[in-house]
């Protein structure tokens, strides 16, 4: 049993719903037209890439080509998880604690979920690597986003505070531990939600996408409560590191808050 | 007897300061508003990058982890800041805070419980200046100690920080724009140029 095809016309009467609500930003000056025709564009024409790609590497499964791939998607997550940082750290530092944290996380729980859990021959094999590391590093990254923005932002907005606790001798872990406290904690608040209600009120893509393919829906839901503990794993492992890279950056040697490493890019989120 | 010794201390594009406080010697510091006045404490407690050697009897700035200097060598910074919802929190150890700094600035033991939200600007003021001391500084660094306080309180917090110097031999570096307020506490005085070069009265204390 194979999924029914969808023909171009049924995916531009999706798209559609999509102009639609173009239309209604427009009348009502949302000013998210602009983010909606690009959304749109971007979702179309990297879907179809990938989908080249994937038809390419399934026919020629060689290590190298996945691990080429994976580099490819890493490289875009930190990218990305950059991008969406209202005070970024200045320079490499910024890109590589992002795209270091999420390297470790996603790759070595990717890695441990292929050879010890799944055990499929050869474990690099791309029909689960890449569906599997995409998944992880999609949610690891907005963790990491979201930590990283929460943490640098909350601490420009208290370095009064951050400074007394220093000028009363305490060390820079100290005086952040709350601040890092919290930015962890808003990382993890999505993948938490959605462990909540997953099954009840949400049933996940993939899953949704493994019946249609034809799995039994008990195949599927065990493999999605696989994938749920990986991305909750790798969104905490990936988030942790990245805000702990994030806090041994705001601060020197000599426990000085160094807000100079940051750099402010556009106007305040207000978050 | 703790001497704070300042030698050729630079940031930023400012200095080079060298000067010395005498143990249980209270030296003012003025100039107007924009001088720097606050840079040059937030530098001699390595608050912000700096050369030059900082020493407070035989402590080394350079020889200890930061805290440690920053313990020894207490800065009341202008504005304090406060990150607990009650006042006791903000105290190393609260049950062990000295009566006598307590009732100086006009409170009591039951002020541990009081929530910071509700505190007026006095009032964070001369808790600040009680917090500061329970850490036992060995010099002390004031910003303007007694800018939001009402004239007897000035009095009270005057005589509380001069005793602390006295009992302790604590060297103290004093910013007020009072000169009444400075001619009370101290003999002697610093003059901090809007240009940023430091007047050293009756001679200089350049080291070589």
């Amino acid at each position: 049993m194979s999924v029914k095809p969808l023909s171009p016309l049924d995916l531009a009467l999706a798209a559609s719903l999509v102009f639609l609500l173009g239309l209604l930003s427009w009348r009502l000056r949302l000013g998210l037209g602009r983010q909606l025709a690009i959304g749109a564009i971007r979702t179309t024409v990297q879907l179809l890439l990938i989908g080249q790609v994937l038809r390419l590497l399934f026919a020629h499964a060689h290590p190298a080509y996945v691990f080429a791939l994976a580099l490819v998607m890493l490289a875009a997550a930190g990218r990305e998880a950059a991008a969406r940082q209202h005070r970024r750290i200045r320079g490499l530092a910024g890109w590589l604690i992002g795209s270091g944290a999420m390297f470790l996380s996603s790759f070595s729980v990717t890695v441990l979920a292929l050879v010890v859990i799944i055990g499929n021959h050869p474990w690099y094999a791309p029909q689960y690597a890449v569906p599997l590391l995409g998944m992880l590093l999609g949610n690891t990254m907005s963790g990491v986003a979201l930590g990283m923005e929460r943490m640098t932002e909350t601490v420009w907005q208290q370095r009064m505070i951050i400074e007394q606790r220093l000028l009363l001798g305490q060390t820079a872990t100290e005086a952040v531990r709350e601040i890092r406290r919290q930015a962890i904690r808003a990382a993890m608040m999505p993948i938490l939600n959605s462990m909540a209600t997953t099954g009840l009120v949400s049933l996940p893509g993939m899953m949704t996408g493994q019946i249609l393919g034809g799995s039994s829906p008990m195949e599927a839901v065990n493999y999605q409560i696989l994938i749920m503990f990986l991305i909750c794993a790798g969104t905490g492992f990936g988030a942790t590191a990245a805000i702990l890279g994030v806090e041994r950056r705001l601060f020197d040697a000599r426990h000085r808050l160094r807000l100079d490493v940051l750099r402010t890019v556009g106007e305040a989120s207000g978050a | 007897m703790p001497r704070l010794e300042i030698r050729n201390l630079r940031f930023r594009d400012r200095g080079p300061y060298s000067f010395r406080i005498e143990g249980g010697e209270c030296v003012g510091l003025h100039g107007a508003s924009g001088a720097g006045k606050s840079l040059l404490l937030r530098a001699i407690v390595d608050l912000d990058p700096r050369t030059g050697s900082l020493r407070l009897g035989d402590l080394d700035a350079d020889a200890v982890a930061a805290p440690r200097w920053r313990r020894a060598v207490g800065l009341l910074p202008a504005e304090s800041g406060w990150w607990s919802d009650r006042v006791g929190d903000h105290f190393v150890d609260f049950a062990a805070v000295d009566d006598q700094a307590l009732t100086a600035a006009g409170f009591d033991r039951s002020v541990r419980d009081w929530q910071v939200s509700r505190l007026s600007t006095g009032e964070k003021q001369r808790l600040a200046i009680v917090r500061l001391l329970h850490n036992r500084p060995g010099c002390l660094l004031l910003d303007e100690p007694t800018a939001s306080l009402d004239q007897q309180a000035v009095a009270r917090m005057e005589a509380l920080l001069l005793g602390y110097g006295a009992t302790h031999q604590a060297p103290l570096l004093w910013v007020s724009h009072d000169p009444a307020q400075l001619d009370r506490v101290c003999r002697r005085r610093l003059f901090l140029e809007s240009s940023g070069r430091l007047v050293v009265p009756g001679g200089s204390l350049d080291e070589r």
